[in-house]
This record gives structure tokens, C-alpha cells and sequence, in this order.
């Protein structure tokens, strides 16, 4: 008899009174809180927009000046006011490349390791320290770079690679080994981009649903063939994205490829010869630039730079979908 | 498809079935290969033990369902025939379970060779990404079949025995997942099927589908008991009384009560087999 009598008070307050305020606050909320979300989310391609013109602006009397010629050319002569960004753009491009080249095996192994293999006292720690590699400064990898990693390819590995049998004698493995080069700077891109392609990976690994796994397993699979033939297959697209991800911080990355890499305007086929990037460009000469051409001409390889990185990602970003299209259609 | 609905489920075999005297029943049928023998079986997840202490006779050619509420161990025990229960972490077993004389278990047996002979398939119908051709091909190509034309006709064969050919041929190449829920549980039937296995385990198979892919699962059933033995774990009491020649009640771990189907549900030997098949507790 007390809860009968206690019932009603209780539901009709809140539909006399307090829900219906809030039904109004709410939707004032709401339309706040859209407008808000609306603003950020159209601030982001307003501001790439504005970069872009920025950017575009200040690279016009450079690009005028030299037209096509500022791609293809490899004279770069600050006093003469000649400019071209041609070993810059490939050095970035041949980088990033032996970059992924390196670190996609490796950051693949890692992440089928520590989601298919390591036992769950290990995997913690061991994905803890991968992810640490990803929060070094770029400066101390430069730092590693000069004092471990150089010499370590100069004394050792250029040597080797050279004496290679046929390999050793293309083009590519020619010359002496003096240090800094292309090498050097993919191999310290390669290790800090591989945390990124590794952490990705690995999450992705880890949500392929346990369906997969055990329809592969009851068919007689291995685990090898279960992990290359149903685990992998669904994780694909994921770990593609992790690789882009992995490509844009090695086009853009700066420091420790600049204290890497050489610094030489010279495209060389041979990757134990210096060369150039134009993250490293810019950085090397922006401060000591003088003269309005020589602003513009580095304004211009920012601007080759954004335009490499949006064809890059724009093509990775193709590769996905249609990766990821064949699996569903 | 002559698919009897009928509450009584032992058909053919009903009048002549001999009285069910413990685990002795039923009896292996020694002229064909697939015969399942449980041992005094146990199984432990870690500290707790899931299953105690279960014999049973699975008979090749022949629809065998395991029913019991949730947790009982059905499939548990239903995923220990292909020792893909034993990938669990901290899993442990004891007793044995035999296909034809060999205990599964003993060390010098191959898990990855026993699920090809014994084959499964899931609640969640889980075809690969692949095409649909893909799909049925995948075990008869890791499992060393190499020669196309080969595959081609093992591919045309299990789809044909899953009831699946005529709506499919003309789209091999598709991907499985364009199928709806029904065709892609059907092929994933195609798929075990494809590896010729003796024994076919079914782990609520249709329980996520509508009432018309249910049926023809359960058809297929009907048609697939004279070419290998079936074991159909279900939560549908009705589904295992049309669909299975014998059934086998597990509660709590323990396996209560086997026996021919129709018997099983008209005249339970056991207290608890009527409270649960009359709707008392499950």
C-alpha cells in the first residue's frame, strides 16, 4: 500500500516539471554543441587551405622564374640566384623509400610476434619499449645516428655491401663509403618509423575476430598458414594504413636526416654517396637565406614537399580502398 | 529434401533401436569410419573444470545433437572432437576421446591432420574475405591438393552436397561476404566439406538465422547423415528433435542422459532430462 501511494509522486514530478526543462535546455545544447563540432571540423581545411595559399604565394617568383625547370634541375647556387630542387625531391622520395623498405618487414614481424606468438607476460613490455622508439627526439636519433650508426655502416656494412657479388657492383652499392649518405638516413628513418607501423599493425592484428582464426584452424591450417592465409589477409587494409602513416613521417621528417644524410646537391645512383631532402633544405638554409629569390626557391621546395606528401598519401589512401574494396565486393 | 518434421525423430531406426543400458548406447557403427568413443572425459579451463567425467558413443552415419542450457559444456565438449578447445590458455583435459580407436589426444596425433578429417562449423557463419571459390578451395589447397582442375571439381562437389551450387555458380568469383547469412553459413558447410571429413561438427549452427535458412540447414543435415557421422550442438529442442537420429542431454558438465532421439523426449530415464525438455529450467 506504501508503494502505491509513493509511485505516483515520484514519476509525475519530473514529467511535470524538471524533464520538460530539460528537454529545451537540451536542445539549445544540441544545436550549440553542433554549430561548436562544425566550426573545428571546417577550421582544419580552412587552415590547410590557407597554408596552402601562403605556401603557393611565396613560392610564385621562384616558380616563375625557373618553371618545370626547378623539378628537373640540380644546379642549387644561392650567389647566382639559380635554383633548382631536383636532388632535394629525390633524395626525399629514395629516403623515405629504403625507409619503408627496412622497416615494413621488420615492423610486421614485431606485430605478428607480439599478437600471434609472445606470450602475455612478454607482449606488454616488449609493445611498451617498440612504442618508446616513437618518443625519442628526432635530435638524439641524429646524435645516435652520427656516433653509433655511421660509423657502425662506414667500417662494416658499406664494406660488405659492396663486396657483394653482382650486387656489389651495380650502381647502387658504387663508390667509397665515406659516412654520410642516403643509407645512413634511410636506416635512422626506418627506425623511427617503424613504431608506427608496428603499433598500428599490431592493433589491427589483434582485432581480427577469433572466427577467422579458429575457421582457418578447423580446416587443418597451421598456425603459420593460419596467420598468413586468414589473419594477415583481414588485417590488410589496417596495415597499409600503418605504413602510410609511417611514409608521412618519413617524408617529413627533418632533423635527424639532416644530420644524416650529407647535404649535397647531387642526385648520385649510389646510395652509400651523400645526398639532399628538402625537409633538410629548408632547414639548413632558411635562416641564412638573404636574397628574395633564394626565400622563394625554399618556399618553393615546401611547397613541392606538400604537394609529394598529398600524391603520396592520396595513392596510399587509393591502395586501401581498392584493397580493401576486393575483400568486400 | 524429404524432410520429416516429426516431434519423434528416429525414423527408421526407431522400433528396431535396442533399450539404451548407460554410455554402452549407442553403439559404434563399425562398418563405416567416424565412430566417436568418449573416455571418462574431463576438461579445465584453468581451476575450473568444465566438463566431468563424460563417455559417450558418437555412431558414424548418423546425426548425433547435444542439448543442455547455457554452460552445460556441449560445446565445450563438441570443440574438444577437433582439439580446438585445447588452444586456450590454461586449458587442460584428461580421460580420451577416440575416432575409430585412435585416441585423439595421444601425443604422436597431428591436431592440425585430425581437423581435416574432423571437420567444423560455427554459430557465426565466418567465410573468409575471399571469393567464394576461395573459400571452398582453402582447405583442399593447404592441405596439398595441387592440381586445378582438381580443386575445380572438389569446389563443384561440396558445393553441390551444401545445397549451394545452383546459387552460386555463376558467381564463383565473388566475394563470400555479398552472400546472405544462410548462403554463407551454407558455404562455410562447403568449406568443411570440401576436405572430405569424416566427422562434421555443428556448434549451433543455425541459431542466428531466420526460420527458412534454418530449414535448410537442417535439410542438409537430413541429406549429409548417410556420408558422414554429424555432431550438432543446439539450444532448439525442436531443431533436435527433427534433425537428430540421437541425443545426448549435458548439465552441468556432466553428461546426463543419451539416447535415441524419439525416445529421449517421450520417455526421459533421467528426473532432470524431463525438467529440462518439458521447459522446466533451461
Amino acid at each position: 500500500m506504501v508503494s502505491e501511494a509513493a509511485r505516483p509522486v515520484v514519476t509525475t514530478r519530473p514529467d511535470d516539471t524538471g524533464l520538460g526543462a530539460r528537454i529545451d535546455g537540451s536542445a539549445i545544447g544540441d544545436s550549440i554543441y553542433r554549430w561548436m563540432t562544425t566550426a573545428f571540423a571546417l577550421g582544419i581545411p580552412i587552415l590547410l587551405l590557407f597554408i596552402a595559399i601562403e605556401i603557393g604565394a611565396a613560392a610564385w617568383p621562384a616558380l616563375k622564374a625557373f618553371g618545370f625547370g626547378f623539378l628537373t634541375s640540380s644546379d642549387w647556387d644561392p650567389p647566382h640566384n639559380i635554383f633548382g630542387a631536383a636532388p632535394a625531391i629525390y633524395g626525399t622520395i629514395v629516403s623515405s623509400f629504403i625507409a619503408l623498405l627496412i622497416a615494413t618487414p621488420l615492423a610486421l614481424g614485431v606485430a605478428i610476434f607480439l599478437s600471434e606468438f609472445a606470450p602475455s607476460w612478454l607482449r606488454q613490455p616488449v609493445a611498451f619499449l617498440v612504442d618508446l622508439l616513437a618518443a625519442i627526439p628526432s635530435v638524439v636519433y641524429g646524435l645516435w645516428g652520427i656516433f653509433v650508426l655511421q660509423p657502425l655502416l662506414r667500417d662494416h656494412v658499406m664494406p660488405l655491401l659492396s663486396a657483394i657479388p653482382l650486387l656489389g657492383q651495380t650502381p647502387l652499392f658504387e663508390g667509397p663509403a665515406y659516412g654520410p649518405s642516403m643509407l645512413s638516413a634511410g636506416l635512422i628513418l626506418a627506425i623511427m618509423v617503424l613504431p608506427f607501423i608496428s603499433a598500428v599493425s599490431r592493433e589491427v592484428l589483434m582485432a581480427v575476430p577469433r572466427s577467422q582464426r579458429e575457421a582457418a584452424l578447423a580446416l587443418g591450417a597451421t598456425k603459420w598458414e593460419m596467420i598468413s592465409d586468414a589473419v594477415v589477409p583481414y588485417a590488410r587494409s589496417g596495415i597499409i594504413g600503418g605504413i602510410i602513416l609511417g611514409l608521412g613521417r618519413a617524408l617529413g621528417e627533418t632533423m635527424a636526416v639532416t644530420m644524416l644524410i650529407g647535404n649535397v646537391h647531387k642526385i648520385s645512383a649510389s646510395l652509400l654517396a651523400p645526398g639532399y631532402t628538402m625537409a633538410s633544405l629548408i632547414a639548413n638554409e632558411f635562416a641564412e637565406a638573404t636574397g628574395d629569390l633564394h626565400l622563394s626557391a625554399l618556399m618553393a621546395v615546401g611547397a613541392v614537399l606538400f604537394v609529394v606528401t598529398l600524391i603520396v598519401n592520396g595513392l596510399a589512401r587509393w591502395l586501401v580502398w581498392r584493397v580493401s574494396r576486393e575483400g568486400q565486393s | 529434401m524429404s524432410l520429416q518434421i516429426v516431434g519423434t525423430g528416429n525414423r527408421e531406426r526407431g522400433t528396431e533401436a535396442p533399450r539404451s543400458v548407460g554410455s554402452q548406447f549407442p553403439v559404434p557403427d563399425s562398418r563405416h569410419p567416424g565412430n566417436i568413443q568418449a573416455k571418462d572425459f574431463s576438461f579445465w579451463y584453468g581451476p575450473k573444470q568444465a566438463l566431468y567425467d563424460v563417455s559417450i558413443t558418437i555412431p558414424a552415419r548418423a546425426v548425433t545433437a547435444f542439448i543442455g542450457p547455457s554452460g552445460c559444456g556441449k560445446s565445450t565438449f563438441l570443440r574438444s572432437i577437433n582439439r580446438l578447445q585445447g588452444l586456450i590458455p590454461g586449458a587442460r583435459q584428461t580421460g580420451a576421446i577416440e575416432l575409430d580407436g585412435e585416441n585423439i589426444y595421444s601425443a604422436s596425433l597431428n591436431p592440425v591432420s585430425l581437423r581435416q578429417r574432423v571437420g567444423m562449423v560455427f554459430q557465426r557463419w565466418n567465410p573468409f574475405p575471399k571469393s567464394i571459390y576461395d573459400n571452398v578451395a582453402y582447405g583442399p589447397r593447404i592441405n596439398g591438393t595441387a592440381s586445378r582442375s582438381k580443386i575445380d571439381e572438389i569446389v563443384e562437389q561440396s558445393l553441390r552436397r551444401a545445397a549451394l551450387w545452383d546459387e552460386v555458380k555463376d558467381r564463383l568469383r565473388q566475394s563470400a561476404l555479398g552472400l546472405s547469412g544462410g548462403q554463407q553459413q551454407r558455404l562455410c558447410i562447403a568449406r568443411a566439406l570440401a576436405n572430405e571429413p569424416e566427422v562434421l561438427l555443428l556448434d549451433e549452427p543455425a541459431s542466428a538465422l531466420d526460420p527458412i535458412a534454418t530449414q535448410k540447414i537442417e535439410e542438409l543435415l537430413y541429406e549429409l547423415r548417410s556420408e558422414l557421422t554429424i555432431v550438432i550442438v543446439t539450444h532448439n529442442m525442436q531443431q533436435a528433435a527433427r534433425v537428430s537420429d540421437y541425443t545426448a542431454f549435458f548439465y552441468l558438465g556432466r553428461l546426463v542422459e543419451v539416447n535415441n532421439t524419439g525416445q529421449l523426449f517421450t520417455t526421459p530415464r533421467e528426473e532432470r532430462t524431463e525438467a529440462y525438455i518439458t521447459g522446466r529450467f533451461g
